[in-house]
C-alpha cells in the first residue's frame, strides 16, 4: 500500500433526488499513488458520488477537500483544472467527431492547438494504447473508444483518475493491458478511483476499497485479503449464491431445437458487422453461451435469430425442425420461440407504454386470450402483467405503471419474465443481466437455468465472460461476424476464450 | 446585357436569400436545435428591414433592422425551447405562424410604398469585363456577403474551438455538458445567429430582390432553406452549391413559362418545390448517411441534471 498523502477527501456527502438519498453522509479519502476501488450494486450511489467529485453534480451537504484544502468543484472544467480526470462508462464520446476533436474538447484551449495530433500519437503509444487521431469515432469498436477516453485523460496529466466500469467492454487480454497502464500510473504517483462490480479484478488490482449500499458506506475492506464472498456480502447485504445449477445437469441429449446453418448476412450499414457462415445448434435442455467483445456481430446475430433481419434462405435457421429463416418475429414466436434483446428501453419495451401494453406487444400473436380479431383484451393484459410482476419479483410502482418508470434492473426482470412466463421451447437472449445488480442478475440466471432444465433450448449472448462461464453448458465465441464452434464449458478456459474474442480464431 | 447574363443574374439574386437563411439554420441545427420557424423569421425580417429603411432612409440600416427582427423572434423561440424545454417542432411551427401574422400587422402601413433598394456595386473596369463582368463584379453587397458568410461559417465550424464545441453540443449534449461546455448558452447563441440570418434573408427580399413590402412575400423560401440544410448534409459549402441549384430551379421556371414551353404553368411554378422533395427523397434513401451526417441530438430537449 503506497503511503502517499491524502489527495482527495470527501466528508459527509449528501445528495438527494426527490425523497431518495442517493448519497447519505459518505466519507471517502483517496491517497496519491493509490488504486482505490469503489464498490456497490446498481443504484448504490457510486455514479452520483463520482459525479459530485467530478463537479457535474453539486452535493446538498458535505465538503470536499483537495490536498488538505477545502474546495468546491463547481463544474467538470474546474475538476480538470485541479487535476481530476474521468473515464466514463457511457455517453462521453462524440460519435460524429474525429478522435483528435474528441480529445481537443476536453483539453484547455492552449493545449488543443496544432501539435495535438502528434501529442495524441506519442502519449497513446507510450502507454501502449495506439490511436489514429483522424479516425471518426462512429467507425471505431468499443475497445478503441475506451482507449480514446483514457488517452484524453492522460493528456491532461491527471493526479486523480476516476474510472467507471472500464473493463465491461474489454477482452480479458485488453483488461490486463489496462491494468498494466493503471499500475504504471499509480507508480508515477497518480491516484485512481476505480468503480467496478467485478470483484475478481478489484482484488487483483486495487490497494483499498470503499463499499456503498443504498447510498451509505457499509465497509472499507482490504481487497488484497478479503474474499470474493466477503466483498459480495458487503455489497448485497446478504449471502449471494451463484446460479450454480450447471453441475446438476447432464450433457444435453435432447433434440436440436434451434439450428443455424451457414448463415451469412451482409451488414446493412458501413459500421455494422457482416455475419459470415455462422452455424450453431442448441439442443433442448442446454444453454449455449455466445461470448465476444461488443460490436463483433452480436446485434446482427440476435436480429437474425429473432427475425428482425430475415435471412435470404429459409433453411438458414430452424426452430424445432421448421425452416424459418425468412419468417418475421411473430411467426417465429408462434413456433414456440421467444426473444429478449439487449436494449431494455426502446427495443424490448416501450418506455411510455404501461406494463400491460408492453406485455401485449410480444405476446399478442401467441396468446389468443390477449387479442382476438384485432381487438385487445386489456383486463387480461393487466392480469398477465400482474402475474409477471409477482412471479419475477419486479419492484414496480403500484397499479400498471409505464415501463419507463421502472428502474433498469426491474424492467429487465419484467422483459425476461414476460418471455419466460410463456414457457418458450427456444429462447434467444442478449445481455440477459446487463446493468442489473447482483441480486437480480442471480435471479435471472437461475430462471434461465430452470427453463433449460425443463427442456428448452437457450442461446445467451453476453459480453460478460463471468456470466457466460457461469450459466453455459457450451460456449461459442463471436469475433468479426464469425462464430467459433461451441465447446463444452468444462473443456475450455478463460484464456482460450479471451484469445478467440480477440480474433485468434481467424 | 445579354439574355444569358440576365438569367444568371436573376439566379444569383434568387439563390442569395436561400443561402443566407440556410446557413443560419445550418448553424442552429449543428448545435442540435431544430428551428422550423425560418419562414416566420424571414418574413418578419423582410418587414422590419423594409420599415427600417423607410423610416431611416438608409437601406443599410434596413439591413440591420431586418437582422434585429429575425433575432427578436428567434430569442423568443430560444426561450421557449431552451429555458422552458418546450417541444422544438411545435414551437418552430408556431413561430412561423406568429411571424406571418405579425409581419402582416407591422407591414400594413407600408403596403404599396416604393422601397429603397440596395444598390449594386460597380467596380471600375472589372464590371465592364465581357460575359463575367456583371455576374462576378456587379452584384449588390449582400450577394458578396452571403458567399463570404458560407466560407466563414465553414471555417468557424471546422477550424475553431468554438465551432468544435458547437458541433459537440449538437452531437452529444450529455457528454458536452460533462466536459463543461455550456450547452444551453451555446445553443441560444446558435439560435440567435440563425434568427439573424433568417431576418437578413428576409431583408434581402424586401430591400434588394423586389424592393417593396408584400404580405407573404417570402412565399415558402424559408421551407426551401430548411430542406437545403438537409440537402447540404449540414455542410456550409454544400449549402452554397445547393442554394444556387434551387435558385436556378426557381428562375428557370419563369423563363420556361416565358419561352412558352408546353407544360402547364402550375407545374412549372411547382418545380422548385418538387425539386426540394425529390432531393430530400434521394438523399434520405441512404439511411446510413442520413443518420450519420445529421447532428445526433437534433431536436432533443436538454435539461442539465443538477
Amino acid at each position: 500500500m503506497p503511503g502517499g498523502n491524502v489527495l482527495l477527501e470527501a466528508r459527509g456527502i449528501v445528495k438527494r433526488f426527490g425523497g431518495l438519498a442517493a448519497n447519505d453522509r459518505i466519507d471517502l479519502a483517496v491517497h496519491a499513488g493509490e488504486l482505490h476501488a469503489l464498490l456497490g450494486e446498481n443504484g448504490a450511489g457510486k455514479s452520483t458520488l463520482v459525479k459530485i467529485l467530478y463537479g457535474s453534480l453539486q452535493p446538498d451537504e458535505g465538503a470536499v477537500s483537495w490536498e488538505g484544502r477545502p474546495t468546491t468543484v463547481g463544474n467538470p472544467a474546474e475538476a480538470r483544472a485541479l487535476g481530476i480526470g474521468m473515464v466514463f462508462q457511457h455517453f462521453s464520446l462524440f460519435e460524429g467527431l474525429t478522435v483528435a476533436e474528441n480529445i481537443a474538447l476536453a483539453l484547455p484551449p492552449d493545449a488543443a492547438g496544432r501539435g495535438l495530433a502528434d501529442d495524441v500519437r506519442s502519449v497513446s503509444e507510450s502507454y501502449g494504447l495506439p490511436l489514429d487521431p483522424a479516425a471518426r469515432v462512429a467507425s471505431l469498436p468499443v475497445g478503441v473508444r475506451q482507449r480514446i477516453e483514457i488517452v484524453r485523460c492522460l493528456l491532461q496529466r491527471p493526479r486523480l483518475l476516476i474510472m467507471d466500469e472500464p473493463t465491461s467492454v474489454l477482452t480479458p487480454q485488453e483488461a490486463e493491458r489496462l491494468f498494466e497502464t493503471l499500475r504504471r500510473l499509480a507508480g508515477e504517483g497518480c491516484a485512481v478511483l476505480y468503480i467496478s462490480h467485478r470483484l475478481e479484478e478489484v482484488r487483483q488490482l486495487c490497494h483499498s476499497a470503499t463499499v456503498l449500499r443504498h447510498g451509505r458506506v457499509v465497509g472499507r475492506p482490504d481487497p488484497k485479503t478479503a474474499s470474493m464472498a466477503d466483498l459480495a456480502r458487503l455489497m448485497v447485504g446478504a449471502d449471494v449464491q451463484g446460479a450454480g445449477n450447471r453441475e446438476g445437469r447432464p450433457a444435453a441429449t435432447g433434440p436440436v431445437r434451434l439450428a443455424v446453418r451457414g448463415l451469412s448476412l451482409e451488414a446493412d450499414t458501413p459500421f455494422g458487422v457482416s455475419l459470415d457462415d455462422v452455424s450453431l445448434e442448441v439442443r433442448g435442455g442446454e444453454i449455449v453461451g455466445v461470448a465476444g467483445v461488443a460490436g463483433n456481430g452480436q446485434d446482427e446475430l440476435f436480429a437474425a435469430l429473432s427475425g428482425e433481419t430475415p435471412a435470404s434462405d429459409d433453411a438458414a435457421i430452424e426452430i424445432d425442425g421448421r425452416a424459418c429463416g425468412r419468417m418475421g418475429p411473430r411467426r417465429r414466436r408462434r413456433l414456440g420461440a421467444a426473444f429478449i434483446p439487449e436494449e431494455r428501453l426502446g427495443h424490448a419495451a416501450v418506455p411510455a407504454m404501461r406494463l400491460s401494453e408492453n406485455a401485449v406487444l410480444t405476446r399478442h400473436g401467441t396468446d389468443p386470450e390477449l387479442a382476438t380479431g384485432g381487438l385487445l383484451h386489456l383486463s387480461q393484459a393487466r392480469g398477465l402483467a400482474r402475474r409477471i410482476v409477482e412471479r419475477f419479483d419486479v419492484r414496480a410502482p403500484e397499479g400498471d405503471p409505464e415501463a419507463g418508470a421502472l428502474s433498469g434492473g426491474n424492467l429487465q426482470k419484467f422483459v425476461v419474465g414476460r418471455e419466460l412466463d410463456r414457457r418458450p421451447g427456444v429462447l434467444a437472449v442478449s445481455q440477459p443481466t446487463w446493468g442489473v445488480d447482483i441480486g437480480a442478475a442471480t435471479g435471472i440466471r437461475r430462471e434461465l437455468a430452470a427453463l433449460a432444465r425443463d427442456g428448452a433450448a437457450v442461446l445467451a449472448i453476453s459480453q460478460d465472460l463471468d456470466e457466460i462461464l457461469e450459466i453455459s453448458d457450451r460456449i461459442a465465441v463471436i469475433s468479426r461476424g464469425r462464430l467459433s464452434p461451441a465447446v463444452p464449458t468444462g473443456d475450455t478456459t478463460r484464456e482460450a476464450i479471451g484469445l478467440l474474442m480477440g480474433g485468434a480464431g481467424d | 446585357m445579354t439574355g444569358f447574363e440576365a438569367v444568371v443574374l436573376t439566379i444569383v439574386t434568387a439563390a442569395t436569400p436561400l443561402l443566407i437563411a440556410a446557413l443560419g439554420e445550418l448553424v442552429t441545427e449543428r448545435s442540435g436545435v431544430l428551428n422550423l420557424g425560418v419562414e416566420g423569421m424571414m418574413i418578419v425580417g423582410a418587414v422590419t428591414g423594409f420599415a427600417g429603411a423607410q423610416l431611416t432612409g438608409s437601406p443599410y440600416l434596413g439591413v440591420i433592422a431586418a437582422m434585429a427582427g429575425g433575432m427578436a423572434l428567434s430569442s423568443l423561440f430560444g426561450f421557449l425551447v431552451l429555458r422552458l424545454a418546450a417541444n422544438q417542432v411545435a414551437s418552430g411551427l408556431a413561430l412561423t405562424l406568429l411571424g406571418l401574422g405579425l409581419s402582416g400587422m407591422i407591414g400594413e402601413a407600408f403596403i404599396g410604398q416604393p422601397g429603397l433598394k440596395l444598390e449594386r456595386i460597380d467596380i471600375p473596369f472589372l464590371t465592364d469585363l465581357p460575359v463575367v463582368g456583371t455576374i462576378l463584379f456587379g452584384q449588390d453587397p449582400l450577394v458578396y456577403a452571403s458567399v463570404a458568410l458560407a466560407v466563414c461559417v465553414s471555417r468557424f465550424l471546422f477550424h475553431t474551438r468554438a465551432g468544435l464545441a458547437l458541433r459537440a453540443v449538437g452531437n452529444n449534449h450529455a457528454s458536452a455538458h460533462m466536459l463543461g461546455v455550456h450547452v444551453i448558452r451555446t445553443r441560444f447563441l446558435a439560435v440567435l445567429f440563425g434568427g439573424a440570418c433568417s431576418g437578413l434573408a428576409g431583408g434581402y427580399l424586401s430591400l434588394a430582390y423586389t424592393p417593396q413590402w408584400v404580405e407573404g412575400m417570402t412565399a415558402g423560401r424559408g421551407w426551401i432553406a430548411l430542406a437545403l440544410v438537409v440537402f447540404a448534409s449540414w455542410m456550409p459549402l454544400r449549402a452554397a452549391v445547393g442554394a444556387y441549384l434551387f435558385g436556378g430551379a426557381l428562375i428557370l421556371q419563369f423563363h420556361a413559362q416565358a419561352e412558352g414551353i408546353p407544360l402547364p404553368s402550375q407545374f412549372l411554378s411547382a418545380l422548385p418545390y418538387i425539386a426540394t422533395v425529390a432531393a430530400l427523397v434521394i438523399l434520405s434513401r441512404d439511411q446510413w448517411r442520413a443518420r450519420n451526417d445529421s447532428p445526433s441530438c437534433l431536436g432533443q430537449v436538454f435539461v442539465p441534471d443538477r
